[in-house]
């Protein structure tokens, strides 16, 4: 659950301040596919990097599960980075000469688990993500864009984490593969009740979650519930 | 991240870059290698010195004849040249002085020596039985002077084998035969075995007649040139060394030791004084060779602030995914370390491999020591820390929002 109240980021350079964001309060709620959109330039990115845990608010408060995170350092925040947060970039962001499995449980080899059982979690979340096993042990830069995608879903998975935040995820991919990844997002939610954060600037991307949450000049235009909400059908093959 | 994670990460990123790393890798490896073959090279160097000084004899104590200096006489004629040691003052060394496990006076000078028309110019040395055991000499056939010869006067002589060579041709066998020194007739008894060459003159080229004999029938006096005393074992032989000093300054009615017409030389002295121009010889080498282990360390820093930038992302990622810096300074600090490790052991056999070859191509002693081992290894895991050090923090202290977004 993400808790914002009157979260404000100004970033100083030299003698100007610029706001880029002015004061958001929202919640998003356990299981929830919130869409966040807005143009660039809106503070979408930054919202983002709050959410993650990659940088925290000037001002405000950030409660995720009820934990206040806006005032953490650095190697606190990577706690929280590891323990409650997925991510999904737009550029994949894999290692590039390692194996599938081997991408999947990086973010279990810094949280401690035990070699045995990252593989196994490493699998499930592989099969939630709905990557065939036959491309499990293919280096990553052997795979297609959508297949690359899932292994970063996959990765974002992983951990079980509270939210997952995917960074305009079909950035990168053709209008078809994009369609298929929307669809895999809406599976983890409607399936596996995974709470998901996607940020964007596509409308048409934005009308796959179930609420699309509006961004202009740092502050929130509107907040809605998605009544034309696109559903994919994957047959999961990309 | 456990040390065996760190291990897998640490060998896949830098298999990744084969050649680089390889590369990087070679700087470490000559450097090494050098201080490896350097190190070999002197310590082998200051071994066989060592060794060749043993093999005058252990646990030497040497009296030679001091300066001649009349009273207020400004003309030196140089260390040993004075005549102030006689046969008198060996005898009471035996006598006085304690823990000596033999005493060998001896009386040399070179004399022009024929033999059935062949002639050699060598060191003749009039000594006693005792000298063998004293001097660490050999008999390879026949036999030494013995204290009968000495008593008797016998006109006998034993060869070493460069002086047999010399006056009877390669291995002859010359038990029997008669050589001639400043014309008087000897009777080859026995040759000595091969010392080997060494820095104080070949102790080959030499041949040992009775003393007695050689102060009555070469020399004319009872002067001997010089007193070489074995000690019983090494931890005696300062107080031998004291004892012989105090006992000739009564002898000579001497009260001032700086004035003394002899000197005392210790072997462990000689040795010191031996062992201390070579080890400076090996600093030297081995700093030469450093200076291009410290080229190879800054290479290893340049490859990895290279890797760094090549791999912000990867960095970016790694602490999106909850990496703290502590993990990446450790990954960054392990590749490198990694590096210079592969790079030790590599020089290491290769440094062992150029110590192998000058040994068998230059005929130099070389001795690769576990001291020149553990520095290897220290050494280059240390250059891997410390030129690894400063990526590895530039690596950690980046900030992942701009490192992901990094092109």
């Amino acid at each position: 659950m993400i808790e914002c109240e009157k979260i404000t980021k100004v970033y100083r350079t030299g003698d100007v301040e610029i706001e880029v964001l002015k004061g958001l309060s929202f919640r998003i709620e356990k299981g929830e596919f919130v869409a966040v959109m807005g143009p660039s330039g809106s503070g979408k990115s930054t919202l983002m990097h709050i959410l993650g845990a990659l940088d925290g608010p000037t001002s405000g408060v950030y409660r995720l599960d009820g934990h206040d995170v806006s005032k953490l350092s650095d190697d606190e925040l990577a706690d929280v980075r590891m323990n409650k947060i997925g991510f999904v970039f737009q550029s994949f962001n894999l290692l590039s000469r390692s194996t599938v499995l081997r991408n999947v449980m990086l973010p279990l080899m810094y949280a401690g688990v035990p070699e045995d059982k990252r593989r196994t979690q490493a699998e499930k979340a592989l099969r939630s993500a709905s990557l065939g096993e036959d491309r499990w042990h293919h280096l990553s830069n052997q795979l297609s864009g959508g297949q690359m995608q899932r292994v970063a879903i996959a990765r974002a998975l992983v951990n079980n984490p509270s939210i997952i935040l995917a960074d305009e995820p079909t950035g990168n991919l053709d209008s078809k593969t994009g369609e298929v990844v929307l669809g895999t997002f809406q599976e983890l939610n409607n399936k596996h009740h995974h709470t998901i954060v996607l940020i964007t600037h596509e409308p048409y991307v934005a009308e796959h979650a179930e609420r699309i949450i509006h961004i202009q000049d740092g502050m929130i235009l509107e907040d809605n519930k998605n009544h034309h909400r696109r559903m994919v059908h994957n047959h999961n093959e990309l | 991240m456990t040390i065996s994670d760190l291990l897998k990460e640490t060998y896949s990123s830098l298999i990744v870059n084969k050649v680089r790393s390889g590369l990087t890798t070679l700087g470490i490896v000559i450097g090494i290698g050098s201080v490896i073959a350097m190190i070999s090279i002197g310590q082998g160097a200051q071994g066989s010195i060592e060794s060749r000084i043993q093999s005058i004899g252990s646990n030497l104590i040497l009296v030679m004849p001091g300066a001649q200096r009349g009273p207020g006489a400004q003309v030196s004629t140089g260390r040993g040249s004075a005549q102030t040691l006689t046969q008198a003052d060996a005898d009471a060394v035996v006598q006085g002085v304690t823990m000596v496990k033999a005493v060998a006076p001896e009386i040399s000078r070179r004399y022009q020596v024929t033999a059935k028309g062949k002639n050699t110019n060598t060191q003749v040395v009039g000594t006693v039985a005792a000298y063998p055991s004293v001097r660490n000499v050999e008999v390879d056939s026949g036999s030494f002077i013995t204290d009968e010869n000495v008593r008797s006067l016998a006109r006998v002589a034993v060869l070493g084998p460069t002086a047999r060579d010399d006056l009877f041709g390669q291995d002859a066998f010359v038990i029997g035969q008669i050589i001639r020194i400043n014309k008087v007739d000897f009777k080859v008894v026995g040759v000595t075995k091969i010392k080997g060459g060494s820095g104080f003159g070949s102790q080959d080229d030499m041949i040992f007649v009775p003393l007695s004999t050689a102060q009555r029938f070469l020399a004319g006096d009872t002067y001997v040139t010089a007193i070489s005393i074995a000690a019983e074992d090494p931890n005696s032989m300062a107080q031998v060394q004291a004892q012989v000093m105090n006992l000739l300054l009564d002898r000579h009615h001497i009260s001032n030791p700086q004035l003394a017409d002899f000197s005392v030389l210790n072997q462990a002295d000689i040795v010191a004084a031996a062992s201390s121009v070579t080890s400076i010889f090996t600093i030297l080498l081995s700093a030469i060779a450093g200076i291009s282990l410290l080229v190879g360390g800054i290479g290893i820093m340049n490859m990895m602030l290279t890797t760094v930038t090549e791999r912000t992302r990867e960095i970016g990622l790694r602490k999106a995914v909850g990496a703290k810096k502590r993990d990446i300074s450790i990954q960054f600090l392990a590749e490198s370390v990694m590096l210079t490790f592969v790079g030790g052991l590599v020089g290491f056999l290769f440094g062992w491999m150029i110590a192998w070859g000058v040994t068998q191509f230059a005929g130099i002693a070389t001795k690769v020591s576990l001291f020149s081992v553990v520095l290897a290894f220290g050494v280059s895991a240390a250059i891997g820390v410390i030129f690894g050090y400063y990526p590895a923090r530039r690596a950690a202290s980046l900030n992942p929002i701009e490192a992901l977004r990094y092109e």
